[in-house]
């Protein structure tokens, strides 16, 4: 599987290597996104997510690999994927001392919105961000949801068809983060391909596929349903009214057990596959004198998913 | 084809309106400067010790000698009779200065020849001698052309101040009254405009790049010739304004006669603009931090000023630093401020000046414009 320009995804990505220096910030990372798509990154600090992002708008020249971008190689023609794309950098980067519409003004005047549609589109992109009837105010002023909801309108008033979302809800309130993924839902209805990374698990699931990125290499990917249920590679237990912090110290390296983790007042603990994991649980339990309340299977939350696969993926066993 | 440097200029005067203190920043530091370096800086002498060896005798030389006298500029402390005792005066600090008229002088004045005067100065005071010097080509000069003013057949006399330690015969200006304030202020306006401006848009890129703002900008279609002009222009606006307040100040309160033509004077701004602004945006291109800006800044400013001619003659430097003076913009600035200050010179005599600084500032515009690259590496 060969990416090149003829590739109908909207964004094809293919052995991508990124070094600074000695330092490998991604390393072999491949995919695709289709149009319309919602795809979302999750990984640790550092992972390389924004740095990928980058790479994709043009913003750095990748080491090694390949990144198609609308139909447009980003390392041969940058400028020609720049007019079909939007992007939000993880830092805020509007003018803090211009007001909302002087920033809205400008990033229309830069993307050369035709002047017969220009107010329209402006009007559209306050709305958007609830900014309406706040035009005058200084963008400094604003508290960090209506900023990072004026910095997507900025970024799609020029209707690209492509948008580049690095941690657009960091810092923003639980409602106003449920709008903003409402907005990126109404513009993925409308077409556009849409990758976003996140911290947020539940964020994850808003998205049609998730990406599992750590230390510059992509460990997982698929859609959510997907992962909950094939990425664990066991049975999901819990375990209720147990002492935690002995339990969370034990189990750890017992036969069967994959995986614990502590998940509110109760413990999750990832065993094996077999054909009655709960009962060599028990077995377990009763065996080391542990007590427990309830074992019950569970559903796995993509965190599970997540804390596990950056699990395995750090063990040096694991890592070809 | 100026469709997205507009939104830039624009965004670049709304930022300076919401910053307070932008008017104190652009109007206190110029004046002040102005006044502190129109006083202080003047490098004015006056009744410098000189030493006479009047070898001609002469109504002439005679005449000569007592324009030196009468200027104020100089006093004759001792009167020597061989080479020997210039030399002597010289060492001795009985003098600062030795005047040689040598035989011939009157004979040579009114024939066709260049009539020939020497000047010997003690280099340990330099700046002093230097500024002597300065003077003794200009009363010698002056005598010169009111003995050919005075003369029927007005065939170009030439006298010929031959200056042995320092050939100081590069373009002395003409200013009657002989006073240093007036040479200096055109010089002050030329050197203020350039560090304001230079400082002004060393920031303007470095900034926009740790606030963030630039990675925005970098990933729309902009093209980076769009950009540097949009950077440029406002500054080149701003520092076309700060000139006339800076020459305005100059003209007001020094008193110095403005006998050119605003148009020239105007014309040579615009070009020297172009290369203060065109440098600022380099420096700020090749800054990676504010910091790095400054040091760069700093680093640049320096050399800039002392190679413009503003206090040190450029033909008495080495040739090295007088290769790096040729692309100096400043120092040719210098030279179209004070001849349009000073004196009523037109484009055939400052066209060579006013070329320079149109190559080497566009040649500067053309270096940051592929200097700016749209990536963050
Ligand atoms: N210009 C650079 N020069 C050197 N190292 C860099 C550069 N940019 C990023 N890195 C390094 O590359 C790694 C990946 O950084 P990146 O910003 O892509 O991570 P991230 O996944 O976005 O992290 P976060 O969740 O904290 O935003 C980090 O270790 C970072 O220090
Ligand atoms: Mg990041």
């Amino acid at each position: 599987m060969t990416v090149d320009a003829t590739t109908p995804d909207r964004i094809a990505v293919e052995g991508l290597v990124k070094r600074f220096g000695e330092f490998v910030a991604l390393d072999g990372v491949g995919f695709r996104i289709r149009a319309g798509e919602i795809m979302g990154f999750i990984g640790p600090n550092g992972a390389g997510k924004s740095t990928l992002i980058r790479i994709l708008c043009g913003l750095l020249a990748p080491t090694a690999g390949r990144a198609i971008v609308g139909g447009i190689d980003v390392a041969r023609d940058p400028e020609g994927v720049r007019e079909q794309i939007g992007y939000m950098s993880q830092k805020f980067s509007l003018y803090d001392d211009l007001s909302v519409m002087e920033n809205l003004r400008f990033f229309a005047g830069i993307y050369r919105i035709p002047p017969s549609q220009r107010a329209e589109r402006m009007r559209f992109a306050l709305d958007m961000a609830g900014l309406a009837g706040r035009e005058q105010a200084l963008v400094g002023t604003l508290s960090g949801g209506w900023k990072q909801r004026l910095a997507l309108g900025c970024a799609i008033m020029h209707e690209p068809r492509i948008l580049f979302l690095d941690e657009p809800t960091s810092g923003v309130d639980p409602m106003s983060r449920r709008r903003f993924w409402d907005l990126i839902h109404t513009l993925s209805a409308q077409g556009v391909t849409v990758l976003v990374t996140t911290h947020y698990m539940d964020e994850a699931a808003y998205c049609n596929r998730i990406a599992l990125i750590d230390r510059g290499r992509l460990v997982i990917e698929g859609t959510p349903a997907e992962l909950k249920h094939h990425a664990l590679g066991g049975q999901l237990l819990r375990v209720e009214g147990g002492e935690l912090g002995r339990l969370l110290h034990d189990l750890p390296g017992e036969p069967g057990v994959l995986d614990v983790a502590a998940y509110g007042n109760a413990l999750h603990v990832l065993m094996h596959e077999d054909a009655d994991a709960a009962a060599s649980l028990r077995h377990l339990l009763a065996r080391r004198g542990l007590a427990y309340a309830r074992i019950e299977p569970a559903e796995p939350t993509l965190e599970d998913v997540f804390v596990h696969m950056v699990g395995v993926a750090r063990q040096p066993a694991s890592a070809p | 084809m100026f469709a997205r440097i507009w939104p830039l200029v624009r965004k670049e005067f709304q930022e300076l309106r919401r910053d307070r203190y932008a008017l104190i920043r652009l109007l206190v530091p110029p004046i002040l400067q102005m006044l502190i370096f129109g006083y202080a800086a003047t490098f004015d002498v006056s009744h410098v010790s000189t030493a006479l060896l009047d070898r001609d005798n002469s109504q002439a030389s005679r005449a000569l000698v007592a324009r030196f006298v009468d200027s104020g500029r100089f006093r004759i402390t001792a009167t020597a009779h061989r080479d020997r005792g210039i030399t002597d005066a010289l060492e001795n600090d009985k003098a600062v200065v030795g005047l040689v008229i040598h035989a011939g002088f009157a004979r040579e004045l009114a024939g066709n020849g260049g009539a020939s005067m020497q000047a010997v100065v003690d280099g340990t005071n330099s700046n002093t001698a230097l500024i002597a010097l300065g003077y003794v080509g200009q009363i010698a000069n002056r005598y010169a052309s009111d003995q050919a003013a005075l003369r029927a057949d007005s065939r170009q006399p030439l006298l010929y101040a031959r200056l042995p330690q320092v050939g100081l015969q590069g373009r002395a200006l003409y200013n009657p009254n002989l006073d240093g304030k007036w040479f200096f202020v055109p010089g002050v306006i030329g050197t203020l405009l350039l560090m304001m401006i230079v400082n002004l848009t060393a920031f303007a890129i470095v900034r926009e790049r740790e606030v963030g703002t630039l990675e925005q900008i970098m990933v729309t279609p902009i093209r980076p010739w769009e950009f540097i002009l949009g950077k440029t222009i406002p500054a080149f606006l701003i520092g076309l304004a700060e000139a006339w307040l800076i020459g305005i100040v100059g003209v007001l309160w020094f008193r110095v006669p403005f006998t050119g033509s605003v148009w020239m004077l105007l014309l040579g701004t615009v070009l020297f603009l172009l290369g203060a602004v065109a440098l600022g945006l380099l420096l700020s291109t090749l800054s990676r931090t504010q910091q790095q800006a400054f040091a760069a800044n700093f680093f640049v400013l320096n050399p800039l000023f002392i190679l413009s001619g503003f206090a040190f003659p450029i033909a008495s430097m080495p040739d090295v630093l007088r290769w790096i003076a040729a692309v100096n913009p400043v120092r040719y600035y210098l030279v179209v401020i004070r001849a349009t200050f000073l004196k009523d010179v037109g484009l055939s005599v400052l066209w060579p000046d006013l070329a320079a600084m149109a190559a080497i500032g566009g040649a500067l515009l053309v270096a940051s414009i592929l200097r700016f690259h749209k990536s963050l590496e």
